[in-house]
């Protein structure tokens, strides 16, 4: 793989091209398959595998089943509080309205949700959700299978994709974006894992669906593979990268292990409890208890184990009790759940608590988009569209979840707007859209940091380097967050950016070479910290996820705005937050409880 | 467990490098708390970057790190090195019976082609309603220890049925998911499915060995499926005669 040029590797031409294999890419591709475009989907793992199957609890959606008088407005009302008001709700609208559309279409390509006596789709309580705008007590609205929702999903969203023949680039690695002189998109570099082959995907229309990044935390319920490597990418590309100081911290993760706890334990009935064996969540939360946003809880947890009422030796978890809920509630709906505590916990979940930690979960920020998965950049202080660029799922940020996303809204927001940026290509391809080809020059410049890595003769490992950017992102940049220690973490950032800069790829082989592929993916989880921790440093206020020591309060005045981070400058700028849905009235910010 | 030597004997290929494959020992510390065999694998992959494998969720959901682990396949991330450790050794091989990528990494291709033949999707032509199609409590519960398959090849890997013909016996996996929509109440290609399927490769090489059933990480039982499916096609074929004779 040595002194790879435009001139010695295959050029292969699509339409469309998505890279990712996940929820949100899948379901894209099955539109534009569909559709008769020329489409691929570029996955560098096997698409079953990718992390969309770790989802557990469910996918809400006002499709009134459990509750025949559910509306869709209710769960919007709850999505728009959830977010801490900083959510575009043009888009929170149309996630919520659309929402009831893109599940009965999964029911139909055949995904296995529980069900009710009635043959209805099965609905569980999650944590935010409220009947009549927060008035109507506790909502179920939570479609679940089992507690295997993602699994159940992915595979049945890779099934139709068989039905419907997609080209499928699997076990391939993205490595760049390509891009012309008028800064379009016109594809990517990406090579084989399996071989070492490494080939321009040229395409009309490319969608990051690469979805989080959970991994530039030591601690995190995400899968090894969650590098963002899809945002970093767009962010080498100069492209900005929206919210990223909004990092959701789930309340149960397995403790030392980080293995996620779905919140549907607490919808089933389950709750938290201290090592005096009190119900804490009762004192930070009266009215909706273990069931408040998700944010609100991991805060509360981590306040009871700093109060020193944590359990165990050194006091440092929290339990998750769920016995009284019996055997067979435990082994029907919550299986999964049992299976993973008692591998990861050596808990069996009938008999004894888990041990459980608020642990980094979910990425709300990502790379701007419309609700057509269209990318934007901003120029002068406006939105400005970058032809051929498209985003969809956990790396884009259109936003739908703002400062804080609410349980079961991932798996719909993934759905929903893949599906859209699949319908949105299409419509644009077919009415003659498109982009600009590249030069040779603009292709190699494309090339530039993987022959860089093949070239390395000396430099950092890996491996301490990745190790040495989670501890900092953990220590600096978690639940709680102080000015004095981001700014510590921002310049040890800065020593580990140098390292980064210049690793050292021992193994040049090009078969299966997973440490490559690391080395790649420790750069990608490099940008994507750096955009989170400049980011968190300048938003002067808590608001959902991002809590300061410093300053406590939320404050509307300065801050009810989004944040734009920009790669070229590392400079942060306010972009406003969309108070515009079509179908109802805005619902202005107010304060925010549980 | 503390103080001793661990002793992790390693399959090792890598195309470019290698006449044959060749087994490579590593001497390490024994870890002072009980790991999984991934983690195993990640403290040989720091001291040799070379090492390769799969490897995504770290849970055992994704079905990425299926290998053999002292002679039985299971997933590499839910499995403690205690449960397999002999002697204070430990041997981690290939997934048998399919092409050897490098090292732990298999070929998956005879594995997926078999899943793709027995059209792993819900058929159902009819215009689907405005909501959801129903279906009930029990129809629904004929799916559970079938849709929970992860795909991670073990119990196909680990039958001598499926190295003998992996490209005309279909393997537990691939029937495991036949079966699946078989049993779905939404799907209407009973009929056509069993065609496809009653070739005497396609289901009849299973012998019940059971492999499959020991090695299963997910607890899943393909035999039973398979014998489902057997008693359908027999089922089917009796109907057949019988309206022949009308």
């Amino acid at each position: 793989m040595n002194n790879i040029f435009t001139d010695n590797i295959k050029t292969i031409e699509f339409d469309a091209l998505i890279i990712g294999g996940g929820g949100s890419g899948m379901r894209a591709s099955l539109e534009l398959a569909k559709s008769g475009l020329k489409t691929a989907v570029v996955s560098k793992v096997f698409p079953t595998r990718s992390h969309t199957v770790s989802a557990q609890g469910g996918i809400t959606c006002a499709i009134a089943s459990a509750d025949p008088n559910d509306d869709w407005r209710w769960h919007m009302y709850d999505t728009v509080k959830g977010a801490d008001f900083i959510g575009d709700q043009d888009a929170i609208e149309y996630l919520c309205s659309e929402g009831p559309k893109a599940v009965f279409e999964l029911e139909h390509m055949g995904l296995p949700f529980s069900r009710f006596e009635n043959g209805r789709i099965y609905q569980r309580p999650f944590g935010g959700q409220s009947k009549d705008f927060g008035k109507g007590g506790q909502a179920s609205r939570t479609c679940a299978a089992a507690d295997r929702t993602g699994h159940a999903l992915l595979h049945t969203l890779y099934q139709n994709n068989v039905k419907e023949g997609t080209n499928f680039f699997n076990e391939w690695f993205a490595v760049d974006l390509v891009k012309n002189s008028k800064d379009e998109v016109t594809g990517v570099i990406a090579f084989s894992i399996e071989n070492g082959e490494v080939a321009y995907l040229k395409a009309q229309a490319t969608v990051l669906a690469t979805g989080g990044a959970g991994r530039i935390y030591a601690s995190t319920t995400n899968a090894l593979i969650n590098t963002g490597d899809g945002l970093a990418m767009a962010l080498r590309a100069g492209f900005p990268a929206q919210d990223m100081e909004m990092w959701q911290f789930h309340p149960t993760g397995i403790y030392g292990a980080g293995s996620l706890v779905t919140e549907g334990c607490r919808g089933e009935g389950g709750y938290l409890i201290n090592k005096d064996g009190e119900r804490f969540m009762e004192r930070y939360a009266p009215n909706v208890k273990d069931l408040a946003g998700r944010d609100v809880v991991a805060r509360s947890m981590v306040l009871e184990i700093l109060e020193g009422r944590g359990c165990g030796e050194k006091n440092d978890h929290i339990f998750l009790k769920l016995d009284h809920l019996g055997a067979d509630v435990l082994n029907s709906k919550l299986p999964g759940i049992c299976e993973l505590s008692r591998t990861f916990a050596h808990v069996d979940p009938i008999y004894e608590p888990i041990p459980v930690v608020p642990t980094c979960h979910y990425m709300m920020g990502g790379t701007p988009t419309n609700i057509n998965g269209q990318a934007y950049t901003r120029n002068n202080g406006q939105d400005e569209l970058i032809p051929g660029l498209f985003s969809a799922g956990e790396a884009a940020c259109v936003s739908v979840h703002g400062a804080n996303r609410l349980g079961g809204n991932s798996l719909l927001d993934l759905v929903v707007f893949g599906r859209a940026t699949g319908m949105h290509i299409q419509q644009e391809l077919k009415s003659g859209g498109g982009v600009d080809s590249s030069t040779k020059s603009d292709i190699n410049k494309s090339l530039e940091r993987l022959n860089a890595l093949n070239d390395s003769t000396s430099g950092n490992d890996p491996a301490e380097v990745k190790r040495e950017l989670q501890e900092c992102m953990q220590n600096y940049f978690g639940v709680f967050r102080r000015g004095e220690f981001m700014k510590k973490g921002l310049d040890q950032l800065s020593e580990i950016k140098e390292k980064v800069d210049n690793l050292h790829l021992k193994d040049k082989s090009n078969a299966f070479n997973t440490s490559r592929v690391e080395a790649i993916e420790l750069q990608n989880l490099f940008e994507v910290a750096e955009s989170t921790a400049v980011s968190a440093y300048i938003r002067n206020e808590s608001r959902g996820a991002h809590a300061r020591d410093d300053y406590p309060d939320r404050d509307d005045e300065n801050w009810l705005c989004h944040t734009i981070f920009d790669p070229l400058t590392k400079e942060v700028s306010k972009r406003g937050v969309n108070f515009q849905p079509s179908k109802v009235e805005a619902f202005p910010p107010k304060v925010r409880t549980y | 467990m503390f103080g001793k030597k661990l002793h992790v004997s390693l399959y090792r290929y890598n195309p470019e490098e290698d006449k044959f494959p060749y087994m490579k020992k590593y001497i390490i510390e024994k870890p002072e708390k009980d790991i999984m065999v991934l983690d195993l694998l990640h403290l040989l992959k720091e001291e040799d970057q070379s090492v390769s494998y799969r490897r995504s969720c770290r849970e055992g959901v994704c079905g990425s790190d299926g290998m053999n682990i002292n002679g039985k396949n299971g997933l590499a991330c839910i499995t403690p090195i205690s449960s397999v450790i002999k002697k204070n050794s430990i041997e981690l091989r290939p997934l048998p019976g399919l092409p050897v990528i490098r090292d732990l990494v298999v070929d998956m291709t005879e594995f997926y082609a078999q899943y793709e033949k027995i059209k792993p999707f819900l058929q159902n032509e009819t215009t689907a309603p405005e909501q959801e199609r129903l279906q009930s409590p029990e129809e629904r519960d004929k799916l559970d220890g079938l849709y929970e398959c992860i795909l991670c090849a073990c119990c196909s890997t680990s039958c001598p049925s499926f190295w003998w013909n992996p490209d005309k016996f279909v393997g537990p996996a691939a029937l495991l998911q036949a079966y699946r929509f078989l049993a779905d109440s939404r799907d209407l290609k009973t009929e056509e499915r069993l065609e496809a399927l009653s070739d005497p490769f396609s289901v009849y090489r299973c012998h019940g060995i059971m492999n499959c059933v020991s090695v299963c990480p997910k607890g899943l039982n393909p035999n039973k499926a398979i014998g489902e499916i057997k008693s359908m096609l027999h089922k089917n074929k009796k109907d057949i005669i019988a309206s022949d004779r009308i």
